[in-house]
């Protein structure tokens, strides 16, 4: 018998993946969001609200994932920007090939025709190009699973709403840990609740020290100024590192 | 329950290391597992053993290693492990921990024999 030494990633193939799509990303100064939450959380409703308040000349596009239906797109389709459905038929998160999936396709393509048993339905209402400046992805429901699964994103965003527990954190720390931002959610429903902010964030801050937070509710607008300013900023920071890069390969070209 | 779906990436990357040594047999992979990868070890070894049955790889044994999360101080830099929730460092009363390395999700090793 003999051992032999491996040392590489379980999910190697979807990280390599992850890495093109991070690359591809950065170079067309794309800012890739992932937002992860339990189911009910309010995620596809922030992105509602959020897609509401996006300059209409924004190049930005949604994909959706879910086990099953098409509900969400069809909700997120109301606001002009062109939005995929991913169905993944079973699979309880997200990963980087049905990403890369999502983002070629041009046609439908029939489940039949698909070796995967994920499928992508397509854009409708506006065209579907990969120049983006925000591509704003929603994950499946389920704050475990999604969290082992890199997307190529600049930031996994998790959300919280005040109607769970404050120990959250605690409980499901993977996430938290790789999250860049906390967004607690549904906080119009507060004065109606025993939740306590305060504790709710340090929970948060003892998985993970730098993550930032943001308190909104997407039902009266509180806190939704702050949040798409963080979308803004961010954005700014890609776009600025992709001009930086083209500068910095033109003065070396010269 | 991503867990198959993790067994399913192992046995992938099995299947590319067998067929790069075709006079061995692989009989055991190693994982090793962290605390904080998202992944639950008793979910995975059932998914595993669901996976081989009856393939061409059958039998193969899968070891998972669990790795514990680290706490480390973010001011004294104090390393060390808790069973319980801790708030602060043990060695300079500090709140202001971070928790490391437990985020591991890797394949360590595979224990082949001459075929």
């Amino acid at each position: 018998m003999n051992r032999l030494p491996l040392e590489q990633k379980v999910l190697s193939e979807n990280d390599r993946l992850a890495s093109e799509l991070r690359a591809r990303f950065h170079a067309h100064g794309t800012l890739c969001v992932n937002l992860i939450s339990a189911p009910g959380s309010g995620k596809t409703y922030l992105l509602e609200r959020t897609l509401e308040r996006l300059n209409p000349v924004m190049r930005a596009a949604v994909l959706t994932g879910d086990i099953e239906t098409q509900n969400d797109a069809n909700r997120l389709r109301r606001y002009g920007f062109p939005v995929r459905q991913i169905t993944t038929g079973g699979t309880c998160h997200l990963d980087a090939r049905m990403i890369e999936r999502a983002l070629h396709l041009t046609n439908p393509v029939s489940p039949a025709a698909a070796p995967a048993r994920f499928s992508v339905a397509p854009a409708e209402g506006a065209p579907w190009s990969e120049q983006w400046e925000l591509l704003l992805i929603e994950n499946v429901g389920n704050l475990v699973c999604p969290s082992s699964y890199d997307l190529g994103e600049d930031a996994k965003i998790v959300l919280m709403s005040v109607t769970e527990g404050e120990d959250k954190p605690l409980k499901y720390p993977s996430i938290f840990y790789k999250s860049a931002l906390l967004l607690l959610t549904k906080t119009d429903l507060l004065p109606h609740l025993q939740f306590d902010l305060s504790l709710a964030r340090e929970n948060a801050r003892r998985a993970n020290p730098a993550i930032e937070i943001l308190e909104v509710s997407a039902l009266t607008g509180t806190g939704m100024e702050a949040w798409m300013k963080w979308l803004q900023d961010r954005q700014q920071a890609v776009r600025g590192n992709m001009q930086g890069r083209v500068a910095q390969a033109t003065a070396h070209g010269s | 329950m991503h867990e198959l779906s993790i067994a399913g990436s192992i046995l992938d990357t099995v299947e590319a290391e067998s067929a790069r040594r075709p006079g061995m047999r692989v009989v055991k992979v190693g994982v090793r597992v962290g605390e904080l990868s998202g992944v639950n070890a008793e979910a995975l070894q059932f998914g595993f053993e669901a996976l081989v049955k009856g393939t061409h790889l059958d039998p193969l044994a899968l070891e998972i290693e669990q790795v514990p999360l680290g706490h480390r101080c973010s001011v004294c830099a104090h390393l060390f492990s808790a069973q319980d929730e801790v708030s602060r460092c043990p060695l300079c009363a500090s709140p202001e921990i971070l928790l490391v390395g437990g985020d591991d999700l890797h394949l360590a090793y595979l224990e082949v024999e001459d075929r």
